[in-house]
């Protein structure tokens, strides 16, 4: 199982590191995360934990959530997300940003900002046309294809379109600081989503490739 | 700003960082590494101008050097940043003295200083 915390986007900065340099930041807040169920092969076909965040208030709360949060022995939560994986959690444990501690890499998991319906410039990060000289096709797609071979556009073809709100997951950031007093860790550089929006902090999955980039 | 980007950033501002303004002759001594060893070097300039807040602002320092306008962009807080001494305080009509840029000659260095602007009131 990767460990795994759900947290809050807080917003970004800058940090000197030991060798001062000015390194970019991006603060979440993550956790305490109590694990409120476990799943087992035996009884669910998988094994997993699940976990939960934050408070919520009570009459917002449905009959049905509060008595499986009471299974897990928590009064109230704002989140829950299961996290895959062969564990040896307990029901009533508690994940803390201190697991993260001498780890080098996390990934960051979160839904982006949508920005409605795009050209292909901002979707696509196209050139476009210039804007000047006689030039009266600035921000178009330009051509689309050939002529009677293939004889139709290809599939995925970059076009404009609606740039919707998306899961997206930024791989093997690098951790700046860890906070575990304040439940807060820094990672380099950014993290989808507005600040305030809910992410999900894990240990990075294929952290191998990068530290082979880094080495080289 | 966020109460909580405040307290991360706040204790890394260093302390004795607001003795110069814009306008001002400054000589910012600097941590250079090289290798194993440290050594200070000394730029001296006038301050042209200085922006931003907390741990992001930033000034910038223009010389003459060899009849060639230089400048350089320092952080405000950086911690290689030993000192930063004034030369002579000067009072600037403008907020960004860029239009140092555009001066030759001798008139490059010239600033309005306090000293003078305090003999003319007198």
């Amino acid at each position: 199982m990767l460990y795994t915390l759900i947290g809050k986007k807080i917003g970004m900065t800058q940090v000197y590191d030991e060798a001062h340099n000015l390194v970019p930041v991006t603060v979440i807040q993550a956790g305490p995360c109590p694990v409120v169920q476990v799943k087992t092969v035996e009884k669910d076909g998988y094994q997993a934990i699940q976990i939960a965040c934050g408070t919520r208030k009570e009459k917002n709360l449905s009959k049905a959530l509060k008595g499986h949060l009471a299974k897990g022995g928590q009064q109230t939560a704002e989140s829950l997300c299961e996290v895959r994986g062969e564990n040896t959690c307990k029901v009533g444990d508690t994940l803390t940003v201190a697991g993260f501690e001498g780890l080098k890499m996390v990934d960051v998991i979160g839904m982006t900002k949508g920005r409605g319906f795009q050209g292909v410039m901002k979707r696509w990060g196209q050139q476009g046309q210039p804007a000047t000289h006689g030039h009266m096709m600035h921000r178009r797609p330009g051509s689309i294809g050939m002529r009677q071979t293939p004889g139709h556009v290809f599939k995925g073809k970059h076009m404009p379109g609606d740039m919707f709100v998306a899961q997206r997951t930024c791989q093997n950031l690098d951790v700046v600081k860890i906070i575990a007093d304040k439940n807060l860790i820094l990672v380099k550089g950014s993290v989808p989503g507005a600040n305030g929006g809910e992410v999900l902090v894990r240990s990075a999955k294929k952290p191998a490739l990068k530290l082979a980039q880094k080495s080289a | 700003m966020n109460r909580i980007i405040d307290e991360i950033t706040s204790v890394q501002l260093q302390s004795g960082r607001d003795n110069f303004k814009v306008g001002d002759g400054v000589r910012v001594h600097t941590r250079v590494r090289e290798g194993d060893k440290e050594r200070i070097q000394i730029f001296a300039g006038i301050v042209i101008c200085r922006k931003g807040s907390g741990i992001h602002e930033s000034f910038t320092v223009r010389r003459m050097s060899a009849g060639e306008g230089v400048e350089r962009v320092f952080p405000v807080h950086s911690p290689n940043i030993d000192k930063i001494e004034v030369d002579r305080e000067s009072v600037p009509m403008k907020a960004r003295m860029y239009y140092l840029r555009d001066r030759i000659g001798k008139a490059a260095n010239k600033v309005r200083e306090k000293r003078l602007l305090d003999q003319i009131t007198k």
